[in-house]
């Protein structure tokens, strides 16, 4: 792992028409840090990725990339989106290659191999699985070779089994490729498996910051997995128990 | 729906099969005189006319000349109506300047202005071309404004994330996903195109086949009319061939023509 920080979330609030959805975020991912933030939903999760992306400001407060303030779109950054944002006019290969200048078809290639989508790089995404379509998109990010790399809930529409393998894929590019990955995430498990660290955000404030220091790659069956996994499940109920409670006695 | 039409592709002829028996129908009638040639003259009839016209080099005259109109109105019409459309879709200032005044010009008919356009231009070829273009551009610039205003911002928005901006952006990303609207203008505007040339040139012209027709209605030539209105048809469907053919080149990507 390389050392310092690489993105910086410095007292960051963000109001949408005088509703506030981020109280007060200080956050810092070091260099090459895989961070998971679960939260409920609505509690600002995209919003967060969004201003990190630099395709929002925020309304109070800095960010930084690589200790420098960032001013529109994060160009250090790529963004996975859940629903892939695939060209559909595009073929897959040109898909990967969007953006890239110079003699990109190779490298669009390689990282078609390396999602074991090589063999489709000339057919439309229309005919693509939705997890083929987010295999595609994540070989689009990181083709750029973006040190930081936002993943916003990528795997929430795909079924279990194609989940567990694309978790998988992700953690293999990123230890090989090294870049620092911030993945918004539902499923508390997700976060355990691939989070150097989990966050949890509940009413626009970081509640939780906690260290997942399993060795890699986890498994679920590990004792210290499933407990951690319940630690931090308990946690994001709790709360919603104390709301509940509260509903039933107003 | 889809394949079973196709199962019928293995067939052309079958879809010529009602024209031709209407064909046959009507040379029959005629030669057994129950339809009067005042009224329609047998199929031999017109294609003996045409035949006439041919060898005098007056049908390719008149036919370039109204192809060349409907060409020309049709290109000077659609490209403002292209880029007025793209202009309003894309520029908010320019949807607040433009779009109202463009909505109530659009419902005046275009061919209620025939005689003032007869007395700006009398019967000159820009007469023709002006109600022409004026004709198409209303049908591009409303689909090519709605297609740009429904292109996904989901998807624009991930074009800047991976470093599309300006006319990048715009050829990558906005003019295809406006296209399958876009088409839909240029398809219908085809037929107005068609529509607005024969009542210009019936109306006034020294030259193209609506002319031609009027010329042989004075002389009482019912063959050479009949022949006029088949090559309206006629110059009708090439222009839809040809449309679709475009549809079927660029929207290859598009599910609907898989
Ligand atoms: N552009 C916007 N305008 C107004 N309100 C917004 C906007 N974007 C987000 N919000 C509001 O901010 C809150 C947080 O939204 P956000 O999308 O960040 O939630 P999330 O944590 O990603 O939820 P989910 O897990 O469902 O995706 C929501 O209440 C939402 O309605
Ligand atoms: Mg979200």
């Amino acid at each position: 792992m390389k050392s310092g920080s690489s993105l910086e979330l410095q007292n960051i609030r963000k109001d949408f028409g005088g509703f506030e959805v981020l109280k007060g975020i200080d956050l810092t991912f070091k260099k090459g840090e895989f961070v998971a933030i679960v939260g409920k939903s609505g509690c600002g999760k995209s919003t967060l990725l969004r201003l990190a992306a630099g395709l929002d400001e925020p309304t109070d407060g800095k960010v930084l990339v690589d200790g420098e303030l960032l001013n529109g779109l994060n160009r250090s950054s790529r963004t996975m989106f859940q629903d892939g944002r695939l060209f559909p006019w595009k073929k897959i290969l040109k898909n990967v290659g969007v953006g890239l200048k110079g003699d990109w078809k190779p490298k669009a290639m390689e990282l078609l191999e390396q999602v074991g989508l090589a063999d489709r790089a000339y057919e439309w995404p229309s005919v693509l699985s939705g997890g083929q379509r987010q295999r595609v998109a994540l070989a689009r990010a990181l083709v750029n070779e973006p040190d930081i790399l936002l993943l916003d809930e990528p795997l929430g529409a795909l079924d279990a089994l194609t989940r567990i393998e694309m978790q998988r894929l992700i953690e293999e590019l990123w230890r090989k490729r090294d870049f620092t990955a911030l993945l918004v995430t539902h499923d508390v498990e997700e976060a355990v498996t691939l989070a150097d660290r989990v966050i949890l955000i509940e009413e626009g404030k970081v509640v939780m910051n906690k260290e997942i220091n399993l060795p890699r790659p986890r498994k679920k069956d590990n004792i210290l997995y499933s407990s951690l996994a319940g630690q931090i499940l308990n946690r994001v109920m709790q709360v919603e128990d104390q709301v509940e409670k509260k509903a039933i006695h107003a | 729906m889809k394949k079973k039409l196709n199962k019928f592709n293995k067939f052309p002829f079958i879809t010529w099969l009602v024209p031709v028996f209407l064909l046959v129908a009507w040379q029959l009638l005629s030669l057994w005189g129950i339809l009067s040639d005042q009224i329609l003259p047998a199929p031999t009839e017109v294609l003996k006319a045409g035949i006439a016209l041919l060898k005098t080099g007056e049908l390719i005259g008149y036919i370039g000349i109204s192809a060349q109109r409907a060409f020309i109105g049709f290109l000077i019409g659609g490209i403002i109506g292209f880029v007025l459309g793209m202009l309003n879709g894309l520029s908010s200032i320019a949807e607040t300047l433009f779009d109202t005044s463009l909505q109530m010009l659009r419902n005046i008919p275009h061919l209620a202005l025939i005689p003032l356009v007869i007395l700006w231009f009398g019967i000159e070829e820009e007469a023709k071309i002006f109600l022409v273009a004026l004709g198409v551009l209303f049908p591009i610039y409303l689909n090519t404004f709605h297609g740009v205003k429904s292109v996904d911002k989901g998807l624009i928005e991930a074009a800047k994330v991976y470093g599309l901006s300006g006319f990048s952006l715009f050829w990558n990303v906005i003019l295809p996903a406006a296209f399958p609207s876009i088409l839909v203008g240029i398809r219908f505007s085809l037929g107005i195109m068609w529509v607005t040339l024969i009542v210009a040139e019936t109306i006034s012209a020294n030259s193209g086949i609506g002319y031609m027709a009027m010329n042989a209605r004075e002389f009482m030539r019912m063959d050479i009319v009949v022949l006029s209105i088949l090559l309206y048809a006629l110059l009708g469907k090439i222009s839809d061939v040809f449309a679709k053919v475009i549809e079927k080149r660029c929207l290859k990507w598009h599910p609907s023509y898989q």
